[in-house]
């Protein structure tokens, strides 16, 4: 055995060091893992203060050990080449791993050991923890709203239909594909709004008229989201070319629109729609409240919309429009063919995020009476019966849009990659 | 003699106060080939491209194949489709495939059945030797198989006239050949050629006349030999001196 210079690891002694090493840093783990867990101090011998420093001394000590260049284990070089460079990354290292076992135990008592769960009354919350029972008592109202339960079949009918057609671009046939776009973009909203219009509002064919002031729930995030999204991005592609337009009359237009709905605050756009908007009217035309709510959402958007895209269009060179023009393709050729496919390939992180915040803006419907998931939470947690579980219903709330959202980022960078026609 | 395919008469260009382009008159008649060459800054790029309205003239006439180019839209696209353009910097579609790249005009703008248009496609790349790369995207091409793309891809439109706007400048020496190549190629074979060029070995091999320019004005214009062997104008001379 060769002479062993604790102050200089070295790779002759590598596995004297490496076992030494890495029983320190598991004594330091394990010692805050169980008075994290448990409660107990192994090392309540110690001075108070020593106690308390101990497993980041051991740890220190234990890293700097297994801080071995060129090693020739990879796992090992890459730790130390990521986490392990120094002491002072060492100790931060350390400190990160302990606050996150040190904010696992309330974490999980809250969420599930000390939760409740079981029975349809307030009386059965007796825990310290959450009270799922009040999220499971609401439930059907957090997704369907005021929509009356016996007729819940109808949303839910018309969302398994819409999210079966939209799958119909994964039938590998040639004779499909060729008209995929015009299925997406114009066929499929008009399914989703006839479905919409004669499945859940009704009237129609024998079944029972629901108002829209009684829809509400995640089922109404889903249909304003939906509606908006696909809205606002044809509008906002239109103001983004007419804002670039050699007419001064379309140009000016597109800017005027554009600048007028980025200035003003959403809340009020929507307040306008259902109290002002009406006013303008002829008396005898109705337009419904979620009708008008979707078309000021997507105008609003729509001028979001447009500024992202009108980043993309001059991020490409002028040689593209040159070598179009070049090639007697017209203005709408040229956009068709060249230059949209490009712009929009580029912004398709700006527009994600664009359609992520359009998400997260339905719960302000609720100011025109409206009530989507968030607006329904609120509803029930001023419910005298159900006082007290506000924290529940905002984590709930939190989780749903957090995994909607993660969805449509997901698909965004999924949307990348599979037009990356570069290198 | 017939009549001119390109006719140009007292064309002035401005770029705001600045005047580009003074009193140009030329004539190209059909098949002939055309290198310009001059200094940059010259308007050598902005002249040839005037003759398809990427650049708008301010005053004077310019009459392609018959049709006097005005603020007429449906004249200028019926004028670019059949004058193809080659750029310095290629300018392929790189979210297209060379294929898609070739075919895209032919079927949109001359409503050609998309069979044919492939067929048609793989014919101008086999002449320009780059067949094989059909299915590949612009990225994965060298520059100068980049630019023979270029050149096939205004081929497919079937231009009666050919604009090249240095079309070598952007490319490693090694890949300048096969481009020249492929334009002598063409020559050869009957195509009415604009070039813009500092290629003069290319301009002895091909050209009918060669045309120099300078400060915005023609300064020479003469048949190739005549142009080497005898320039008139000092500045020629002293740019011949310089270049060769």
């Amino acid at each position: 055995m060769n002479k062993l210079n604790f102050l200089r690891p070295d790779i002759e002694n590598l596995n004297t060091y490496l076992y030494s090493g890495i029983f320190l840093i598991s004594i330091a783990i394990l010692d805050v893992s169980l008075s994290s867990f448990f409660n107990t101090n192994i090392t309540s011998f110690l001075p108070n203060f020593i106690s308390f420093l101990l497993p980041l001394i051991l740890g220190t000590i234990g890293l700097h050990f297994i801080r071995i260049e060129f090693s020739g284990i990879k796992k090992l070089d890459l730790l130390n080449k990521n986490i392990n460079t120094n002491t002072f990354n060492a100790v931060l290292t350390l400190l990160i791993i302990f606050a996150i076992i040190k904010s696992i135990p309330p974490f999980l008592s809250w969420f599930i050991i000390d939760a409740t769960i079981s029975g349809d009354t307030k009386e059965a919350c007796t825990g310290t923890g959450a009270c799922w029972t009040y999220i499971k008592i609401w439930l059907n109202r957090f997704i369907y709203g005021m929509y009356p339960n016996e007729l819940q079949w109808r949303i839910n009918l018309s969302f398994i239909a819409l999210i079966g057609l939209a799958f119909v671009g994964l039938i590998p046939s040639e004779k499909i594909k060729k008209f995929l776009t015009l299925y997406y973009v114009v066929i499929y909203p008009i399914i989703a709004f006839v479905l919409i219009y004669y499945l859940i509002s009704g009237g129609a064919f024998g079944l029972e008229w629901v108002e829209t002031g009684a829809w509400g729930g995640l089922s109404l995030t889903f249909i304003v989201s939906f509606f908006c999204l696909i809205f606002c991005f044809p509008v906002g592609m239109f103001l983004a070319l007419g804002r670039r337009s050699d007419l001064p009359t379309v140009r000016y237009i597109s800017v005027g629109f554009i600048e007028f709905w980025r200035g003003v605050p959403l809340i009020t756009v929507l307040f306008m729609s259902s109290v002002m908007f009406p006013m303008f009217l002829p008396e005898d035309f109705f337009m419904d409240k979620l009708v008008r709510v979707i078309i000021a959402i997507s105008l609003f958007e729509a001028a979001y919309v447009a500024e992202v895209i009108r980043g993309g269009l001059q991020a490409l060179p002028r040689g593209q429009y040159d070598a179009a023009k070049s090639l007697g393709m017209g203005y709408w050729k040229m956009h068709i063919f060249v230059i949209l496919p490009q712009a929009l390939k580029l912004v398709i992180p700006g527009i994600a995020n664009t359609f992520l915040a359009l998400v997260k803006d339905t719960p302000l419907i609720f100011v025109v009476g409206l009530l989507e998931i968030v607006g329904m939470l609120n509803l029930a947690k001023t419910n005298p019966k159900w006082l007290g579980y506000a924290m529940e219903g905002y984590v709930f709330a939190a989780i749903i849009f957090w995994i909607i959202c993660y969805a449509m980022s997901k698909y965004s960078y999924n949307l990348e990659i599979k037009y990356k026609t570069d290198r | 003699m017939s009549d001119p395919i390109i006719k140009i008469e007292s064309m002035n260009k401005w770029f705001g106060d600045f005047q580009v382009l003074k009193d140009i008159d030329l004539e190209v008649e059909k098949n002939k080939k055309i290198v310009v060459c001059g200094p940059s800054g010259s308007g050598k790029s902005t002249l040839i491209r005037c003759i398809n309205r990427l650049e708008e003239h301010q005053k004077g006439t310019i009459i392609v194949d018959g049709t006097e180019l005005t603020e007429n839209t449906k004249n200028i696209e019926a004028i670019r489709a059949e004058v193809g353009m080659v750029f310095q910097q290629f300018n392929l579609f790189p979210h297209l495939s060379i294929l898609d790249n070739c075919t895209l005009a032919p079927i949109w703008v001359k409503k050609m059945p998309k069979k044919e248009a492939e067929e048609l496609a793989m014919k101008q790349l086999e002449q320009v030797q780059i067949a094989d790369q059909a299915q590949k995207f612009p990225g994965q091409l060298s520059g100068g198989q980049q630019q023979r793309c270029a050149i096939a891809r205004a081929l497919c439109m079937e231009p009666k006239i050919m604009l090249f706007d240095e079309p070598t400048s952007a490319l490693d020496p090694e890949m300048i050949k096969e481009v020249l190549d492929a334009m002598v190629n063409l020559a050869k074979a009957g195509m009415t050629m604009i070039v813009v060029t500092h290629e003069m070995g290319f301009a002895k091999e091909v050209a009918d006349e060669v045309i120099f320019m300078d400060e915005g004005m023609i300064v020479e214009k003469a048949e190739t030999k005549e142009f080497f062997a005898n320039p008139k104008s000092d500045r020629t001379k002293l740019f011949l001196s310089q270049i060769l």
